[in-house]
């Protein structure tokens, strides 16, 4: 077929394709494969279109790469794997099933494999339980770390069983953990290897050398891993027998390894080709760590500044601070004018890494940051940009931390609905997830308690007059009186109001979105259940002067169509200004009557926005002086967020305020409304 | 009716016989000591089972002093703490109620977990919490000045998410508060052993799984492991249970329901024997 035959074809099967441009470069695509191979890609990419028009559209897409690999038959139990994943899953893990070609392969051939994807949520919780503090799973080429983020492969399949292979990920995690953990890169490995023209070799013998010493050194702390990394990897290979006792030794350092290196190196050895092999990015690991140490210092330094302030001018003020190493467990305490301070948790965290990274705390972490000291050199934005015609509906003051002081009415905030969905995705969530509403239904009924009053009570604040009535007539006939004479009043002294603050930054698009969406309607009949007084706002926005607050329900909103069909209509749109957004929902929030005060905020991230200007620590500072703000107001508030990777940042920006990591955005709908339980009872 | 009218019972209190197992973790017991001195009450903060309750038994035996313990909760009454009027056949008595016998006594009060009684409630303790050290019983009329021995204490864990259950500034500043963590590793694993019955290397591990789990609070835990559930797995394993299986029982699913977590926490288990 030809090209614009072609392309005729692909136009009328693909009818929601997204241009045509992009029919056009398909058919180009598909031009150069034999008349078969056209007609069986145009049949299938029909198929699937049938059922999603994006599928058929990335089958086409995908076909003649694929076609490289299967047969006819094979292509189209490749097609039909990802319309299953499909019907399963829903479109993402369709579209990820019919990308993964390779795991298609692996799978038809028999091997047993395990997939990054499904070990991910599992083993990055182990890493936080072993790490203590923040280190990121991500999937790689191959094994390595910048000691802030593990990489792993993208699947494994080197292990006879899926058990086996999950257990071949789990050690390398682990190798890699060690890393970070037991100072493999406390020396610059870059200066060292800068000796050795075959660099290639001297680097894979020094991830050998640190892989016998760091498994000796778990095996130490942690007997059971000890165990697991010597199953995954069977004996040590003999070329490194004369070097063991040493790297094993409870004292070997990354310096024992080097030494040995040299003796390997300098005999002109081959180094071996073990399998579980974890690799070094020497110049990588470096910078990061660098960088943190210098963020850390300065979180610390900062913390340092602020209890001097608070000593005001006490004799602890003349003071310095001092550290204090506990040499039986390593830990490090902070002395002021002899006796141990007390830190916040960022700075406590920011000390334990830092004692992690350097064995001991740098002298100059302990002098407070002040004037002219160091601040933390980020670009800055340009100005404000795209003014709006429309006035603003309220201003904000932002928080400038380099100025340490509030930029006055820096933000404008429009007000403005959502424009309504047509209700079918809420319809469709009721309907999905109507056994799971029943039953938070009625749990939160079981919160919610009636105001009542129990008569004929042992004891109580008040004489139930029927029961005293009856007990004089008993007595007078004669019969024993009841000693149940009161009522006590059981009170339902929930005066709660509670302010959802919903993240529709363009980052949510997708699974974030549905999620937030799906949840939302969940927390809904939940809190309808309950009774409680609640609003949903959602926030996007494009510099300062764009901060885009959509009312999704007003407290005074009842839960109905409109709502619903407001829910259904929140969508990804633009940045995430939180800061503006948190004052804005504050002011509504402190203006109910409620005795106590919930702000709920549910994002996929940091803060950020258009332009360099509130990336960063800007828009953290930002955020977490609106949460203090808040604090001040007499409100709670609480994140629950789906940055994986936000554990750092967060501690710090939500200060006053606590926080959750959902490790999967899957579990938003059905955790939200029980968080907000818990929150609540 | 006047109060001398009516028969009156207040519970007497008993002193403890043996001193109660306590490792002191910083200067709690000099604070204490002090305060007592100072007849000042005391507010203790810190997560679940990491030695308060102990603490106070403690106190109580090394001050010579009884102790009186109640456990707050929600339906918690003032009558509930004060005391009330009981209908016994024809006559009508007064029971003194745990406050109350404490203050006559001279005994340390200890509310153990204030946040949960309702707000209502702590406020009969505010007169006896400032210089004014008296109870007030409205229903006798009665306003009983508390000797010197008495004192009161509070126990509140701050890592509490309900904003239902904050305590009250006007009643937290009446304290003097005194915070708890969980031991360090070597105290920790001194006290395991101590209470569990293991020896010293078994509790390290014990301590050990301790530390991983406290690594996942907010990433999935509200709360680590405690001192508790730590000298709970050493007990089952003093009675012969596997490690492993002992701190599945003792540790991992008492920490959570969560399919996942526990997955989680079976791997660290795991890791630590
Ligand atoms: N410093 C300590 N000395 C001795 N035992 C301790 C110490 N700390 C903790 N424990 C042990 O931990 C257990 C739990 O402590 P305790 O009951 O005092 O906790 P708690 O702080 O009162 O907890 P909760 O807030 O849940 O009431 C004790 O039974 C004891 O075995
Ligand atoms: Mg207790």
């Amino acid at each position: 077929m030809f090209e614009h035959e072609l392309e005729e074809k692909l136009d009328a099967l693909l009818f929601a394709s997204p241009s045509h441009r992009s029919i056009e470069r398909l058919a180009g695509l598909l031009a150069p494969l034999p008349r078969r191979h056209q007609e069986l890609v145009l049949h299938w990419a029909g198929v699937a279109a049938q059922t999603y028009a994006e599928i058929g559209y990335l089958i086409a897409t995908l076909a003649p790469q694929v076609l490289t690999r299967l047969d006819e038959q094979d292509f189209a139990a490749w097609v039909i794997a990802g319309l299953d994943a499909y019907d399963k899953e829903g479109l993402r893990p369709a579209m990820e099933t019919l990308r993964d070609l390779e795991g298609f392969i692996a799978v038809k051939e028999g091997r047993a494999f395990v997939r990054f994807a499904e070990i991910e949520p599992r083993l990055t919780r182990f890493v936080q339980g072993l790490a203590g503090r923040p280190l990121a799973l991500k999937a790689g080429a191959y094994p390595w770390t910048d000691t802030e983020t593990i990489y792993l492969p993208e699947r494994l399949a080197l292990g006879r069983s899926a058990e086996e292979n999950r257990r071949l990920y789990q050690a390398l995690a682990v190798l890699l953990w060690a890393q970070t953990h037991y100072g493999t890169f406390a020396i610059d490995l870059e200066a060292e290897l800068a000796r050795w023209p075959e660099r290639e070799q001297a680097l894979t013998w020094l991830a050998q050398l640190e892989t016998v010493r760091l498994s000796a050194c778990v095996e130490r702390a942690l007997p059971g891993l000890g165990r697991l990394l010597a199953e995954a990897r069977g004996a040590w290979p003999a070329e490194l027998a004369a070097a063991l006792p040493e790297l094993q030794a409870p004292d070997a350092t990354v310096a024992t390894s080097l030494r040995w290196l040299d003796h390997f190196m300098s005999a002109g050895a081959v180094p071996p080709a073990p399998s579980l092999h974890p690799r070094l990015d020497p110049a990588t690991a470096w910078r990061v760590r660098n960088e943190r140490i210098a963020r850390e210092i300065a979180t610390l330094r900062q913390a340092l500044a602020a209890l001097k302030s608070a000593a005001g001018g006490r004799a602890a003020a003349e003071e310095s601070f001092t550290a204090r190493r506990d040499d039986e467990t390593g830990t490090v305490e902070i002395l002021l004018a002899g006796e141990a301070v007390k830190l916040p948790d960022a700075a406590q965290a920011a000390l334990h890494s830092l004692v992690l990274d350097l064995g001991a705390l740098p002298p100059e972490a302990l002098t407070p940051a002040g004037e002219g000291a160091w601040t933390p050199s980020e670009a800055r934005g340009p100005g404000p940009q795209g003014v709006s015609e429309r006035k603003a509906d309220a201003y904000y003051d932002e928080w400038d931390y380099q100025r340490n002081a509030y930029r006055r009415g820096w933000c404008h905030v429009y007000e403005m609905p959502v424009k309504p969905g047509d209700g079918a995705f809420v319809r469709e969530t009721r309907r999905r997830y109507a056994a799971f509403i029943a039953q938070l239904k009625r749990r939160f009924e079981a919160v919610r308690g009636e105001d009542r009053i129990l008569g004929r009570q042992p004891e109580g604040e008040e004489i139930d007059l029927d029961a005293l009535v009856e007990a004089v007539n008993d007595r007078k006939s004669g019969a024993e009186p009841s000693p149940r004479l009161f009522c006590r009043r059981m009170r339902n002294d929930r005066s709660l109001a509670a302010m959802f603050m919903v993240d529709m930054s363009g980052s949510t698009k997708g699974w974030v979105n549905d999620a937030e969406r799906e949840a939302l309607v969940m927390l809904c009949e939940a809190l309808e259940a309950l009774g409680d007084a609640y609003a949903i706002y959602g926030f996007s926005g494009w510099t300062r002067t764009r901060c885009d607050i959509y009312r999704i329900k007003g407290f005074d909103d009842r839960y109905d169509d409109a709502v619903r069909a407001a829910i259904d209509g929140i969508e990804a749109k633009d940045y995430t200004r939180m800061g503006v957004a948190i004052r804005h929902l504050t002011q509504l929030l402190a203006a109910q009557a409620a005795r106590h005060k919930l702000l709920v905020m549910l994002s996929d991230g940091r803060p950020d926005d258009f332009g360099d200007e509130y990336r960063g620590t800007y828009g953290i500072e930002d955020t977490r002086r609106a949460l203090l703000e808040a604090r001040r107001q007499g409100i709670r508030s609480y994140c629950v967020t789906i940055d994986r990777h936000g554990q750092d940042y967060l501690k710090h920006m939500m200060g006053p305020a606590a926080f959750t990591v959902l490790d999967d955005v899957k579990k938003l709908p059905l955790k939200l409304a029980d968080i907000y339980r818990r929150l609540t009872v | 009716m006047t109060p001398t009218a009516i028969k009156t019972i207040t519970p007497a209190l008993e002193r403890l016989a043996r001193a109660p197992y306590y490792q002191p973790v910083a200067d709690e017991v000099a604070l204490f000591e002090a305060a007592a001195q100072k007849r000042l009450p005391v507010l203790l903060k810190g997560p679940t089972g990491c030695g308060k309750t102990r603490f106070v038994e403690y106190m109580a035996w090394k001050l010579g002093r009884p102790l009186v313990t109640v456990a707050c909760h929600d339906d918690l009454t003032t009558a509930d703490l004060v005391g009330r009027y009981l209908i016994v056949g024809e006559e009508t008595v007064w029971l003194d109620g745990p406050l109350t016998a404490a203050v006559r006594n001279g005994a340390i009060c200890y509310l153990d977990e204030i946040v949960e009684a309702r707000k209502d409630t702590t406020v009969v303790i505010h007169p006896l919490a400032d210089t004014r050290r008296a109870l007030l019983v409205d229903k006798r009329g009665e306003l009983i000045q508390a000797p010197d021995e008495f004192m009161l204490v509070i126990s509140y864990n701050p890592g509490y998410q309900s904003v239902l259950k904050e305590i009250k500034p006007s009643t937290r500043q009446r304290f003097v508060a005194l915070e708890f963590d969980y031991p360090e590793p070597e105290l920790e694993a001194r006290i395991v052993a101590n209470e569990g019955g293991v020896d010293l290397e078994m509790a390290k591990k014990l301590v050990k799984l301790g530390e991983l789990t406290r690594n996942l609070k907010g990433a999935g835990l509200d709360e680590g492991a405690s001192t508790r559930l730590l000298v709970h797995a050493a007990q089952l394993i003093g009675a012969g249970m596997a490690p492993s299986a002992a701190c599945i029982a003792a540790v991992a699913r008492a920490l959570s329901d969560d399919p996942d977590m526990n997955e989680t926490l079976d791997d660290l288990v795991r890791a630590v024997f």
